[in-house]
């Protein structure tokens, strides 16, 4: 066993024990802890196979951003994060019998792909520059600029669409909760200092009009 | 012998595992934030079997310029994601996916 042999076990294992752990763990806390683990686990495995700079990339906006991001959400949420209780029964058996569906065609896969007489593809040895920087950097802004660009531009509409969507509207939860969930989301007046004020009427509106023009 | 990781089938079936876990959570769980994290497990699978296969390919980086995109697709997601996740829980109180029934009645 070389030093590449264990890491490469080391960093697999602690990559499957994270997503264990992300997917069975009670708690959210917990799972967002396993997709840490996960992720560096995976980080580890972009270093082995010559993928400095995404090892980099995966540690800041994963480690850095997206986990951070999941537990100040289940921070927000408090213990309202967690598991309701109980479901109704044929829901439960619903999903559970799609995820055994599903594994068990993974594991059929996996014994079809065992037994086919494929050869095994040794790494070849990678010059220096193969996942460098300099080498990601020239593609990213040669052949690939216009993707870059309309990356960034997805990022800024996120950003803007995710602050819209979580802000909600102040006023909604000072009315009565008998109103409709539906009622409380899409009706009433967009302003609180509106709530009592009728609506104008169309002479009024077009007297305003003509008045402001 | 040195043989494991160093073959690009150790990655495949690493990532093939990976995803399968990510994909059960996604269908057995209930909790809107886990189904999520399980969403970033799968994608997390697929950037791992790209720089693989691209480390058997050396003729050029597409396969980790892919990667890297789907980094930066899956960071929009999640910010999405949680804003819809904070919404749905002001609506309902709740982050379980089989209270989402509002389109029922």
């Amino acid at each position: 066993m070389t030093v590449g042999n264990v890491f490469f076990v080391v960093a697999s294992v602690v990559a499957l024990v994270g997503a264990l752990m992300t997917i069975a763990s009670r708690s959210p806390i917990r799972s967002a802890v396993g997709l840490l683990i996960t992720i560096v686990g995976i980080a580890a495995l972009f270093l082995m196979l010559n993928a400095q700079f995404l090892a980099a990339i995966q540690l800041i906006v994963y480690a850095g951003a997206v986990v951070v991001l999941f537990v100040f959400v289940i921070m927000l949420l408090g213990p309202d994060a967690g598991d309701g209780e109980g479901t109704i029964a044929r829901a439960r058996l619903a999903r559970y019998g799609a995820g055994a569906f599903f594994g068990f065609i993974a594991l059929a896969a996996a014994h079809l792909v065992s037994r086919s007489e494929l050869v095994a593809h040794r790494f070849k040895v990678a010059p220096a520059a193969h996942g460098s920087v300099e080498g990601i950097g020239s593609l990213l802004f040669n052949s690939m600029v216009i993707p870059f660009e309309l990356a960034t531009a997805l990022l800024i509409v996120a950003v803007v669409g995710a602050i819209a969507v979580a802000r909600g509207k102040p006023h909604v939860r000072r009315e009565s909760k008998s109103a409709s969930p539906t009622a409380r989301m899409f009706h009433g007046p967009l302003m609180a200092r509106d709530a009592q004020r009728p609506l104008p009427t169309k002479a009024e509106r077009a007297a305003k009009a003509a008045g402001g023009a | 012998m040195n043989t494991l990781g160093y073959f690009v089938e150790q990655y495949v079936m690493l990532a093939a595992a990976l995803f399968t876990l990510g994909c059960i959570g996604f269908l057995v769980r209930r909790n809107v934030l886990v189904q999520l994290m399980s969403i970033e497990l799968m994608l997390n699978a697929v950037n791992l079997m790209l720089v693989a296969f691209n480390r058997q390919h050396m003729a050029d980086l597409n396969g980790q310029v892919f990667a890297f995109f789907i980094i930066a697709v899956a960071a929009a997601e999640v910010a999405v994601g949680l804003a819809i996740v904070l919404a749905f829980y002001r609506l309902k109180s709740s982050v379980q996916s089989d209270e989402a029934d509002q389109l029922r009645h």
